[in-house]
């Protein structure tokens, strides 16, 4: 049991969102530990991706940013060494595949292992591509954040049976990016994920408002958000910390009433 | 691990959001692929709308200026629409229309796909939508009025470096979007399972007729058989019926660019490492961190950093060979033919016969090599006017 448990010990949760090295590698350490003291519970950093195929065009942005920045998969790992020097909070990677192949498996999560980072989630491995990682996460303690989708129906209960840390439910069909209404029936997905295991599901894609946080919480474990959070530091650059400061505060503050 | 593996290449590397559409279309695939009815009438499509058998042409005046073995061509420019992308286009629409879609998409480089994938679209009775990288579109201007002439929709894609790579994530993101009523016709022997074993069965006519004509013109198999790859579609198609055929070289030429020691290249098998990217294991241009190159090449469709992952195998086993060609080489190639035999191909495929320029001269005049033509060249004479130094106007 890796420390994304913790994540989940005080109610509802709040998972924030940021690509590393957007807009630099200190300013992403300052808004994780922005985050953390706004309320956040656990907070998931993306490896810059040349080719970002699951997300909107908030998030390929910011990719873009980082990249160019010239941010590097060992970068992102002293990253988590930096927040590691004064913060516990539970850490994950979304990360695509390519970069992790490419580093090799093993040595990418003894990295990992090294840096204390918690979980991973990857977009483009799927359950029946898991052994890709499977072994060598084990090994390094190091939880595979699964994620089930509007489309996933009758594969729902055997993602759910091995996933570990928390389940990714997407929202929503398509990429990442903000949406006004969500129209899946989450309730149905985690009460399928509820009959087969006690890992916690959080909600993720499309949320921005705290509106919205209330209603995801009032049935999931936590709510994730991604782009709300980037299009605050696309806006406001270096100077983000209060802008994030305030919102994620009052997400959170939504969805500890959503969990009411 | 998956199936519809290649060796340790292929699989289905994409988001949980398309599993279940990837199983029901593996499933549908499997079944039609056996379907008596399903085949008869792509046949008939094929015969009839798009003109097939295509022509095993022998190149007479190119085989007595090289010297050397004798040049077959094998004609895919003179299908309808002027490339092999229709032999595929036809098959997963038809499949599409099966499965009871209604919309498909398509991503396109040259345009030549998104053409075959609209003509199938508006013949069938489908709406259509086709992403093409924002360069391409300028690159290929006639190509995409002709896709609207069509009435498919055509999407310039802003993100990324604007081509061929760009067009597929675009693609990958619409289907996630909107899966239920809506096929994602890719248009190469790539992307997840099944789409790589189904896209080169679709190919595969190309030497399934060319083995059978090159047995009743010479007596005797092919030294060996040539095509250009990108993805790779048109070589797989050119390549599988003689892969069995131990004695037949197959040899891919991929798009040097400026040259493989430059950063402007898409040559994937001679400068790229294993990957997974674009839902399969294979061999992508890629950087020190695992981040995917914006590769190069004066060809848009040959402008991709991955090959589709049966080409990685064959190339592993060392059954096939993929050679580079560079910009300027394949243009010269591209004037040579139009003068030496009064063709104008594409100029990816000009890159197949440059290696077969420098093959055929090699063997002795008793052998035969085929070169698939995989396209004409009517989409590239502005652009390789603009090469030469001349601003025409399309």
């Amino acid at each position: 049991m890796s420390n994304i448990k913790n994540a989940f010990a005080g109610g509802k949760a709040f998972i924030g969102f940021l690509t590393a090295g957007d807009p630099t590698l200190e300013k992403s350490r300052e808004y994780i530990l922005t985050m953390e003291k706004a309320g956040a519970d656990l907070v998931e950093i993306g490896i810059p991706f040349s080719d970002p195929i699951a997300e909107g065009p908030v998030i390929q942005e910011a990719d873009l940013r980082a990249l160019a920045g010239h941010t590097t998969v060992e970068d992102v790992f002293r990253l988590v060494e930096a927040v590691r020097q004064t913060s516990q909070i539970p850490l994950v990677f979304l990360t695509y595949l390519n970069p992790v192949y490419h580093y090799g498996a093993e040595a990418f999560f003894a990295r990992c292992e090294k840096a204390g980072l918690d979980g991973i989630i990857i977009p483009d491995m799927p359950l029946e591509e898991r052994d890709e990682c499977a072994g060598a996460a084990k090994r390094h303690g190091v939880d595979i954040i699964s994620m089930i989708a509007p489309t996933s129906h009758d594969r729902i209960a055997d993602i759910a049976r091995v996933g570990e840390g928390f389940l990714y439910v997407v929202s929503s069909l398509g990429v990442t990016g903000t949406r006004d209404t969500i129209n899946t029936d989450l309730k149905g997905i985690i009460d399928t994920v509820r009959s087969v295991t006690d890992v916690p599901a959080a909600v993720g894609f499309g949320i921005n408002t705290p509106e919205q946080a209330e209603k995801i919480a009032a049935v999931a474990d936590g709510v994730i958000v991604g782009s709300a959070i980037v299009k605050l530091i696309a806006k406001y650059g270096t100077e983000a910390a209060g802008p994030i400061y305030d919102y994620v505060k009052a997400m959170k503050e939504a969805a500890l009433r959503g969990g009411k | 691990m998956t199936t519809g593996r290649f060796g340790p290449f292929g699989g289905q590397y994409i988001p949980e959001t398309l599993m279940n559409e990837i199983h029901r279309l593996e499933a549908a695939y499997n079944h039609y692929k056996a379907d008596p009815d399903f085949q008869a009438e792509l046949k008939d499509l094929l015969d009839n709308y798009a003109n097939r058998p295509s022509l095993l042409y022998y190149a007479g005046k190119m085989t007595e200026d090289l010297g050397g073995a004798k040049i077959y061509l094998k004609r895919e420019d003179l299908n309808h629409t002027g490339a092999h992308k229709i032999n595929n286009a036809l098959g997963q629409c038809l499949l599409a229309k099966k499965m009871g879609k209604t919309r498909v998409i398509a991503e396109t480089g040259a345009g030549q796909h998104g053409v075959a994938t609209a003509t199938a679209a508006a013949f069938l009775g489908l709406e259509c939508e086709v992403f093409m990288g924002e360069e391409d579109t300028i690159r290929q201007a006639l190509n995409v009025y002709r896709m609207e002439l069509l009435g498919a929709k055509v999407h310039a894609v802003t993100s990324g470096s604007r081509v061929l790579k760009d067009a597929v994530n675009e693609a990958m993101r619409e289907w996630v979007s909107r899966v239920s009523d809506t096929h994602y016709v890719i248009g190469s022997a790539m992307g997840p399972h099944p789409f790589p074993t189904m896209v080169r069965d679709f190919q595969a006519v190309i030497s399934e007729e060319a083995r059978k004509q090159i047995l009743e013109r010479e007596g005797k198999l092919p030294a060996a058989v040539l095509a250009c790859v990108g993805g790779g579609s048109n070589a797989i198609g050119m390549f599988y019926h003689f892969i069995p055929d131990t004695g037949v070289r197959l040899i891919g030429s991929e798009a040097a660019g400026r040259g493989i020691d430059t950063l402007e290249h898409a040559a994937t098998i001679a400068k790229g490492k294993v990957g997974i990217f674009h839902g399969m294991k294979s061999i992508f241009c890629q950087n020190d961190d695992g981040q995917i190159d914006q590769v190069y090449s004066i060809s848009a469709g040959l402008d991709y950093p991955g090959i589709g992952p049966e080409h990685a195998y064959l190339h592993d086993i060392g059954r096939a060979e993929y050679v580079p060609v560079k910009d300027d080489e394949a243009v010269a190639a591209f004037e040579y033919l139009a003068r030496t035999e009064g063709i104008i191909c594409a100029i990816e495929s000009a890159h197949a016969v440059y290696t077969a320029m420098q093959v055929a001269p090699q063997l002795s005049k008793d052998d035969s090599i085929i070169v698939c033509l995989s396209g004409r060249g009517d989409k590239d004479v502005a652009a390789i006017a603009r090469y030469r130094g001349r601003d025409i106007h399309e």
